[in-house]
């Protein structure tokens, strides 16, 4: 396991804790650990406690739902560098997909509940994480939203 | 204006509804040059006629290559073509993706479903010369894991040097690639914004993303290409339907400049 002081400086390089006071990185790192997953292993499944969040460090995770006469769907893919849950932020804290790792995965996992309470203590905080957060919401909303389009279906003739 | 008769030599089936015809001049004649992004109108006589972009190699010899998606009565009548049968061939048309612009620099081809067709000439002629690209990257999306063109070849391709990042918009649990939009892809290919010159081909609406997704990483809007997409029926300017704005669709395009047309893009009456 990364000591919190080597997880500050991981997480400093990525886009969603980017520019966040050198303070607040070590609050958050003393949230995190590392973990590690086999390809094929699911770290989460739909309805699970969402106590959690995952920052992928190698690898793939595919966030996958199950529907009869379909199958296993996969609904989106994140990489490295990408935040992988936001369930824990919102009442019920339960997983809405299964998540996979396609191939092998180094990650931080990070307690939701000690960051929540981190955040209740300290709302610049809170509101720093929140707008990063969101805005990571935002362009995952919008290319959803383009991909809901099925742009690359059957045009009318 | 009128059109010369070409010979199927070689059909392939790319995809359930979109296959690759190899033509030859009936005539004879050395296949017609063509730079990487024209197209040519093709042909089916007693049918229809429709603009196609020529989706083979600029630089090799052999027959000339179309990648035709069967939505229509004419380019259903032209993908159910079966080698010897004659199809009619006015071209090539239009303007050309601008690869000497990319020289020295970081060529990224950003391709959406069918429009990995009229790029593949410029990842074939990149890829010929690729010592004078500082890196050529292919981002290609498409609507499901069936569905994407030339698998086996861009495996070879990405052997050969090419950068290639594929994603779905949807698939099932045996895809282990990329799930998500084309743009999604731009961060795993580690884009050098100012080293870019950008070619994008595919739905408008998946340009205009993946072009904004471009700008918002400092890339500059001269240094991205599209290729569009209109309705036309001469190719000769004649008969208006390709209108884009000023620009005439067939002449000035189909590849042009987004710093040229991107405020044309917002207006839903062009």
């Amino acid at each position: 396991m990364a000591h919190p002081h080597a997880i500050d400086e991981l997480i400093a390089e990525v886009g969603t804790f980017a520019g966040l006071d050198g303070a607040y990185l070590e609050l958050i790192a003393g949230c995190g650990s590392t973990t590690g997953f086999d390809a094929g292993s699911y770290p989460f499944r739909e309805g699970d406690p969402a106590d959690s969040f995952y920052l992928i460090r190698h690898g793939r995770i595919a966030l996958e739902l199950f529907a009869p006469a379909r199958g296993q769907m996969i609904v989106s893919t994140l990489g490295p560098g990408e935040i992988v849950g936001w369930s824990w932020l919102f009442p019920p804290y339960r997983w809405h997909f299964d998540g996979r790792a396609t191939e092998p995965v180094r990650a931080l996992v990070f307690d939701g509940a000690c960051l929540r309470n981190k955040c209740e203590a300290d709302h610049t905080l809170g509101y720093e994480l929140m707008k990063r957060f969101a805005s990571s919401m935002l362009a995952r909303l919008q290319t959803t939203r383009v991909q809901l389009l099925d742009v690359y279906g059957k045009p009318d003739v | 204006m009128v059109p010369e008769p070409f010979r199927v030599v070689e059909t392939r089936r790319d995809t359930a509804d979109t296959w690759t015809l190899g033509l030859e001049a009936a005539s004879g004649a050395p296949r017609p040059r063509f730079g990487p992004g024209q197209f040519n109108m093709l042909y089916a006589f007693g049918v229809g006629e429709v603009p196609i972009s020529i989706s083979g190699d600029p630089t090799a010899s052999g027959p000339l290559e179309h990648t035709v998606r069967s939505v229509g009565a004419a380019s259903a009548a032209i993908c159910a073509a079966q080698p010897g049968e004659v199809l009619g061939v006015r071209g090539p048309y239009g303007s050309s993706w601008p690869l000497a612009l990319a020289e020295g620099r970081e060529l990224v081809v950003v391709a959406g479903g069918i429009g990995l067709a009229p790029l593949r000439p410029a990842v074939l002629g990149a890829l010929a010369e690729s010592e004078r690209y500082e890196r050529i990257v292919l981002l290609y999306g498409g609507r499901a894991p069936d569905q994407l063109l030339y698998m086996d070849q861009l495996e070879r391709f990405a052997a050969d040097g090419l950068d290639v990042h594929v994603t779905v918009d949807s698939a099932g649990e045996d895809w282990n690639g990329h799930v998500g939009l084309v743009t999604t892809l731009f961060d795993e290919a580690r884009l050098e914004p100012e080293r870019t010159v950008a070619m994008l081909c595919g739905p408008e609406v998946m340009i205009r993303f993946a072009a904004q997704a471009m700008l918002d990483r400092g890339v500059d809007a001269g240094d991205i290409h599209i290729s569009m997409e209109r309705n036309m029926k001469c190719a000769l300017t004649q008969c208006g339907r390709c209108v884009f704005g000023p620009t005439y669709v067939c002449r000035e395009g189909p590849v042009m400049r987004y710093s040229d047309i991107d405020r044309f893009f917002s207006l839903r009456e062009v």
